[in-house]
């Protein structure tokens, strides 16, 4: 729809990560995701904006895959993460999934300890030649996500038995862990303080230098603070999509419009 | 107290009924009194059931623990050389020679003498006339320790031979004066002898080893049977259900419930999987029959195709078992490691296999104590009816050679027209519960085990 605005912008990103082409994505008779076109672009935070049920984590899981677990979902269009094609049949989704690692909207830490919860990913792809680098790993991802100074003394509690703030940032150690090119976030501060807020966002900030971040959030502010480009969906089409500052100071679409300002969502 | 306020809208426009915390409303009153009579019903059912249990129980008790002791008559037998070893050269294939039927007389003498050296006052004749108080076993007994010791044969050496099931009989109330009137195995005169030998000790009633670990006897000796042997039976059977139905049955639900495709096929196997927990066990008797025995030419009788049929029927237990408890592991445990990067099958067993873990081995456990104490497909593979008179030596014999198993022994046993029998269906039955209660123990501390992990 907004087909021109889109190509200028695609045009001063040097760096394509991800490029999405009328995807459409079904649960059985339920139309979530309706022909989507986006770019996103490498060393980027974007950030997903929408109200309630519009589709975000449903475009999130498409982009790892992760829509193949449920059965009743179908994904149509062209997803493509540095020029290849993600659905392509020699395409191994666990390689993928690798690739790109991603923090849940729930915080679903395993009912191991601290440390196998972070270690596990490092552990399975062979990411530390021993015991030391493995420690390593662990303390590294746990200061990135602004747990390590609570769990440092407690490893080898079960992360189960963290708060629901706390598990949600194991839960992107955990994904970082694993040193992805690509992390999708899905509302990784909606339990968090402003304190660890502010520090997952300079973690997203940093992520930045090296990786492409897609972050989904219901905070306004959030968005305008972390991202570099913003996409507004709802009830299953991306309305609109350009620089985080254009959406927020000068939005083209009156339902992006209403939604920022708070009438919809 | 929101219904209450639901149902008692407040006044258009005005503020809403104020209601005191302090008195109940008539709503909450009926709510707390149907909460009240529910825990009632609830207690009434608990009630009924303990009373069965304890029903059950006492029944068993007071029927069962006979069986766990015995009659025994002590005495010194002279070994004859004269009536063992004639040449006197202890030969062991002279010896062989003497049957027990040989030995009888030494038995009988040694009856006499130790009567007569206590002085008892008897209306039997002679030993030949006494015998009739001792085990038919007795002879056995002594030419087995004949055999074994031929240097002893001319010692007089202290034996404790068994009494004749009539004897134990007497001794533990089941044999009275009234009752023997018309048997011709015992007569009163006997019981009169038993009364003094009883009094001098010679005769006593002791716990028998012999019950747990013995093997099968021919019906006319009840006092010589015990369950060893059937043990060992089961224990074989056992080991074939486990081997085979553990692994089968959760590698089957693993890939039902995490591997295949929903479509129309599994469903049926879903539901067939679901009847077949529901086949009486008598039809896998006759499966077991008709494939392992007639088709498969396994030898019948054998643990190790009871073990095959038990198997077939443990099955479906064990998958229904392990795929709810798979299904009871939550999706977000699965996502969480899919996102990571990890197959299905390192997402399958290093998460979601360990914590379905306690619901699998329960079920398994279940199953098994199931197998343990079915007696039905026995019937059919000729497992019921054989007498387990020796146990198999070694662990080849074990599984093929024909056996019998706990539940199977207790069936015969129950059978048999000797009351001391059925005194021992009822041991039998003690010590299968027992076996069930400790299956159900280690089932219980294995789930307490892998649950306290987390
Ligand atoms: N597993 C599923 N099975 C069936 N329908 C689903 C499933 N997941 C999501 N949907 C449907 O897809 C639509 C989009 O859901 P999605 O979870 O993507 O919304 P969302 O934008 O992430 O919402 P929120 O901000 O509340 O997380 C909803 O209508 C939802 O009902
Ligand atoms: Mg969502």
């Amino acid at each position: 729809m907004n087909d021109m605005r889109r190509l200028e912008r695609d045009v001063d990103t040097s760096d394509i990560k991800i490029s999405a082409k009328g995807v459409q994505v079904y649960y059985g008779d339920n139309h979530a995701i309706k022909d989507v076109d986006v770019s996103i672009a490498d060393k980027t935070v974007t950030a997903f904006i929408g109200p309630s049920g519009c589709g975000k984590s449903t475009f999130l899981r498409c982009i790892n895959r992760m829509n193949d677990t449920i059965d009743v979902a179908r994904v149509e269009g062209d997803i493509r993460i540095d020029g290849e094609d993600i659905y392509d049949k020699a395409v191994d989704p666990v390689q993928l999934r690798a690739k790109v690692g991603m923090v849940f909207q729930k915080p679903n830490p395993f009912p191991k300890s601290i440390y196998d919860n972070v270690a596990y990913g490092p552990k399975i792809h062979g990411l530390a030649q021993n015991k030391a680098g493995l420690d390593e790993i662990v303390e590294k991802s746990l200061r990135r996500a602004a747990l390590w100074d609570e769990a440092k003394d407690r490893l080898n509690e079960p992360g189960t038995g963290l708060s629901g703030g706390q598990q949600q940032r194991l839960c992107i150690a955990r994904a970082v862990a694993t040193e992805p090119e690509i992390l999708l976030m899905d509302e990784p501060c909606s339990a968090l303080d402003p304190i660890a807020t502010a520090q997952v966002e300079e973690l997203i900030d940093e992520l930045r230098q090296s990786y492409s971040v897609v972050i989904v959030t219901h905070s306004m502010q959030q968005a305008a603070r972390v991202s570099q480009k913003t996409a507004f969906f709802h009830l299953g089409n991306l309305v609109e999509y350009g620089q985080t500052g254009d959406i927020f100071t000068n939005p083209q679409d009156p339902r992006t419009e209403s939604y920022i300002t708070g009438r919809i969502g | 107290m929101t219904d209450a306020t639901v149902t008692q809208p407040a006044a258009p426009g005005g503020a809403p009924k104020k209601t005191s915390l302090l008195k109940l409303d008539q709503r909450t009153r009926r709510r707390n009194a149907a909460e009240k009579r529910f825990k009632i019903y609830g207690m009434i059912a608990v009630g009924i059931g303990l009373v069965f249990l304890v029903a059950l129980l006492s029944a068993i008790i007071v029927n069962g623990t006979n069986a766990f002791t015995q009659t025994f008559v002590t005495m010194n037998v002279t070994l004859n050389e004269d009536v063992l070893d004639k040449n006197g050269n202890r030969n062991p294939a002279d010896i062989k020679k003497v049957s027990t039927f040989g030995y009888a007389p030494l038995i009988n003498s040694a009856l006499e003498n130790k009567v007569e050296s206590l002085g008892i006052e008897t209306l039997l004749e002679d030993g030949g006339d006494m015998r009739a108080i001792m085990s038919a076993s007795a002879a056995a007994q002594l030419r087995d320790y004949v055999l074994g010791n031929p240097d002893q044969i001319g010692e007089t050496i202290e034996f404790r031979f068994l009494a004749s099931s009539r004897v134990d009989g007497y001794l533990k109330g089941r044999v009275t004066r009234e009752s023997i009137a018309r048997d011709r195995n015992i007569s009163s005169a006997h019981l009169l002898l038993i009364d003094d030998l009883k009094e001098l000790g010679v005769v006593e009633r002791v716990f028998n080893w012999g019950f747990i670990t013995g093997t099968d006897a021919s019906e006319a000796r009840p006092e010589q049977a015990g369950i060893g042997a059937s043990m060992i039976g089961s224990f074989f059977m056992m080991l074939v259900v486990l081997c085979l139905s553990l692994p089968i049955g959760v590698a089957a639900s693993i890939y039902l419930e995490e591997f295949a495709p929903q479509n129309r096929f599994t469903d049926i196997i879903e539901v067939n999987i679901s009847n077949l927990a529901a086949v009486p066990s008598i039809v896998f008797g006759i499966l077991g029959l008709a494939a392992f025995i007639q088709f498969a030419h396994l030898p019948q009788s054998a643990p190790l195709v009871g073990g095959l049929v038990l198997t077939l029927m443990t099955l479906p237990t064990i998958i229904i078992s392990t795929r709810a408890s798979l299904k009871s592991v939550p999706q977000s445990i699965r996502d969480a490691a899919l996102g990571v990067g990890a197959s299905k099958m390192q997402s399958v067993f290093h998460h979601v296999l360990p914590l379905a873990m306690p619901g699998i081995l329960t079920g398994t456990i279940i199953g098994l104590a199931q197998a343990l104490g079915e007696t039905a497909p026995l019937l059919l593979i000729g497992m019921v009816g054989f007498i387990a008179s020796e146990y198999p030596n070694g662990i080849q014999e074990g599984f093929l050679d024909p056996n019998s198993a706990m539940p199977a022994q207790i069936f015969e046993w129950a059978k048999r027209a000797d009351p001391a029998y059925y005194e021992r269906a009822w041991g039998g039955i003690i010590i299968l519960l027992l076996f069930l209660m400790t299956m159900n123990l280690i089932a219980i501390l294995l789930r307490r085990r892998f649950e306290r992990r987390w």
